[in-house]
């Protein structure tokens, strides 16, 4: 922690309140701070720096995980093998960026207009952005610089280990040519003060060595060094509070020692990611606001994505040892256009990715047993592995939602997460999972694991942005449709998924938030 | 509870004698030695005191647990230390009750108890008939965290775990498969 941090009273109502300091809510605090503006931002879990992260799977997670109660509902299959851990994100100063593997993409021009691109879906609620690549495009630039992309600003790609090796021979072979180790946060060679990756794997536990950013060692202590931004962690918001003209004015929460404290705003930025965020605007349900903040549209909450996921592992005759290095710096990007003909809309990326030990035993196949498991562990050393990230289609009934049975320790209603696959989402999968096979057997795989997907890495969509109020939550700058002083600033916002890793975006939309914000208090209109 | 591991060369477990615990194997199933108190490997390389599970029980959990994760290379230890949680006063009743059924199970296939039935097969085939069953349930989902977190038995799969402190693979090998 920088000398110098600031420390604000409680009444002080000029600061800008940021709930949730992860890849949005870091980004934005530290981008504000360096504005000048005066930012408190409360965080959920505690603080974590690459000394203290543990090169052990299951230690990690308890360490950096949000195991808080969640509940599931619908037909996919976390809600049985995982129904109270709907998700795999950070509780921890930094948030998610602190588990990122570091794969950082841009979405493609017409991932912004899905609804003109794709035309009607049934069942699904597509719209297009109220932005186009062309806005992003100066964001994305500066987001790229920031987190130290590799293959962007002369810095070079990541070598490949044995892992994406693999991949490439097979990939190269099935006939696919945009094969690479990919756009990464990792850093391949020094830089911004952080040293080059140095194929340790555990990239999903914390980087102990600070080559890939992540928030909670870049953004959170260079915004407290301006002496503008105080982070208050084991801090959990519960309620945003707002006066008769319907305006914000401050946010309950619960601090490090279980009392209920009051931080006034000016305005507040809510990044607790899509989880939580709409979780605490209808958890802030009023009698002006009956639904919840921000939600005369009846769309908070709704279209919850989380990516068309699946994963397929392939055991080979000889050691493969797909765990040594960078755990996801491998991507083919050959099926991430939209080609209808295929059988469904959208695209999707196939990324390398590894799990350990532990890991691969808890997530290969949940509830699987018996000989048809154990012999495909056997071979572990012999294994490679891709991830599939794909786009999935919103859907309005795929939703987050206060469930009034299950309480947490505080006594507030928990989360509920319904998702239900769309049609779309299944063909590509398993389009995916074909391909992925194509692939591994090319490279002469002697068995292939097509795995069920992961709980949820990617969790976007539950307060999307839209051009019409009636249509999502936020506008183009991801402020409140309903309340001018309410932002929402995490991956929340995407009015669709696209087929890329999100965070670049999502870093991307925060630092044009940022500096949308401040334009907007200098004119004196927020 | 413990589990006791003897040196390769030793005879004595917790001091029982080798030749005392195969005395004992002619009562128990072929497997596992079970005495009262405890269970024993038949080469007598470890055993585990139980408190409040009935040996037998214990030794039938082990053998569950080994049918269910069946590695070969594997010692039973590694499966004993998995579920040696459960015996304890809180939880002995649903594994007495479970371990019960399953011999019940075992009766109606024709064989004496679930231990009796020699082959992996025929033992699998029980376990799926009670593989809907909490007991069964609770049992598979413990084994996923209490063999695999094991970090003795990750060589046997070739992971090589933590890396940090051995400087990562940068030098170590991240890149080394010759056979592509
Ligand atoms: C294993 C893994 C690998 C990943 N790999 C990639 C990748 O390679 N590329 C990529 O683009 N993305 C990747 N992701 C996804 C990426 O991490 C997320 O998209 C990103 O971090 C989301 O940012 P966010 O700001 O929306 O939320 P988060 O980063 O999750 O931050 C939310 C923060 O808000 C806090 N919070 C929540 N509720 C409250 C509350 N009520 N009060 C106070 N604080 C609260 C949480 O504790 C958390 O710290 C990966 C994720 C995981 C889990
Ligand atoms: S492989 Fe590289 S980026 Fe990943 S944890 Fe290790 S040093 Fe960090």
């Amino acid at each position: 922690m920088a000398d110098n941090v600031a420390k604000f009273e409680h009444d002080d109502a000029s600061v800008v309140v940021v709930v949730g300091t992860g890849a949005g809510g870091g980004v934005l605090a530290n981008e504000l701070a360096q504005r000048g503006i005066k930012v408190v931002a409360l965080e959920a879990g505690g603080r974590y720096l690459p000394e203290d992260y543990i090169n052990d799977e299951w230690d990690s997670f308890a360490q950096l995980s949000w195991g808080d109660m969640r509940t599931t509902s619908g037909d996919w299959r976390i809600a049985r093998d995982f129904a109270n851990l709907p998700a795999w994100i950070v509780k921890a100063v930094g948030g998610t960026s602190i588990h990122w593997a570091g794969a950082s993409l841009r979405f493609q021009e017409h991932e912004f207009r899905a609804l003109s691109t794709y035309g009607r879906v049934d069942g699904a609620n597509l719209l297009d952005w109220p932005i186009t690549l062309s806005d992003l495009e100066p964001y994305y630039d500066l987001a790229e610089k920031k987190l130290g992309v590799t293959r962007t600003n002369d810095w070079p790609g990541l070598p490949g280990n044995n892992n994406y090796l693999v991949l490439e021979k097979g990939a190269k072979a099935a006939g696919y040519s945009k094969v690479s180790t990919g756009r990464m946060a990792i850093n391949s060679v020094d830089n911004d003060d952080r040293m080059a990756c140095q194929q340790t794997g555990f990239c999903f536990q914390g980087c102990k060595w600070g080559a890939k950013w992540s928030a909670a060692y870049t953004d959170i202590p260079r915004g407290e060094a301006t002496g503008n931004l105080e982070v208050r962690d084991h801090c959990h918001a519960t309620r945003i509070e707002h006066d008769a003209d319907g305006k914000v004015t401050g946010v309950r929460y619960i601090d490090k020692d279980g009392t209920e404290q009051l931080q006034r705003a000016r305005i507040v930025a809510v990044a607790g990611n899509s989880i939580e965020s709409p979780r605490l605007l209808l958890a802030s349900a009023s009698e002006r606001y009956p639904d919840g903040l921000a939600n005369s549209s009846g769309q908070v909450g709704r279209n919850y994505m989380r990516h068309t996921t699946g994963s397929v592992y392939a055991i080979f005759e000889r050691p493969v040892r797909m765990w040594r290095g960078t755990t996801m710096a491998g991507i083919v990007q050959d099926e991430a256009h939209h080609d209808p003909s295929r059988g469904f809309v959208g695209g999707y990326e196939l990324e390398t990715l590894s799990l350990g030990v532990p890991f691969m035993a808890a997530f290969m196949d949940p509830g699987g047993w018996g000989r048809e498991f154990t012999s495909a562990l056997d071979s572990y050393e012999n294994m490679a592995g891709m991830w599939i990230v794909g786009e999935d289609l919103p859907q309005e009934t795929n939703r987050i939602t206060l469930n009034p049975g299950e309480k947490d320790r505080f006594g507030l209603p928990v989360a509920n997460v319904h998702y239900d696959d769309h049609p779309n989402d299944i063909a590509m999968r398993n389009h995916a999972y074909a391909a992925g096979e194509r692939i591994y057997r090319a490279a002469g795989a002697t068995r292939v694991l097509p795995t069920p997907p992961y709980p949820s890495t990617h969790n976007l969509g539950t307060n999307r942005m839209s051009e019409n109020p009636r249509d999502g939550v936020v506008n183009k700058w991801g402020q409140s449709h309903d309340i001018p002083n309410l932002f929402v600033s995490d991956g929340s916002v995407f009015t669709t998924s696209a087929a890329e890793n999100p965070t670049l975006t999502i870093v991307a939309l925060a630092i044009r938030q940022a500096e949308h914000i401040a334009a907007e208090m200098e004119k004196g209109t927020l | 509870m413990t589990v006791a591991h003897n040196s390769p060369s030793g005879s004595n477990v917790r001091g029982l004698t080798r030749r005392g615990l195969l005395a004992r194997a002619m009562a128990a199933g072929a497997t596992f030695v079970v005495g009262s108190g405890f269970v024993a490997a038949r080469d007598a390389a470890w055993a585990v005191e139980t408190t409040t599970l009935k040996p037998a029980t214990m030794a039938t959990l082990i053998q569950m647990a080994r049918d269910i994760y069946p590695h070969d290379r594997i010692a039973d230890r590694y499966y004993a230390i998995a579920v040696k949680g459960y015996d304890t006063a809180e939880k002995a009743q649903m594994v007495e009750e479970g371990i019960t059924g399953l011999n019940l199970v075992a009766k109606a296939q024709g064989f004496d108890d679930y231990l009796s039935a020699g082959w992996e097969k025929d033992r699998v085939t029980m376990l799926r008939m009670i593989e809907h069953t909490p007991f069964f349930q609770t049992v598979r989902a413990g084994l996923v965290t209490g063999l695999y977190n094991q970090k003795e038995i990750w060589p046997v799969f070739g992971y090589e775990g933590e890396s940090f402190s051995h400087g990562g693979y940068i030098e170590r090998g991240f890149n080394d498969i010759d056979w592509l």
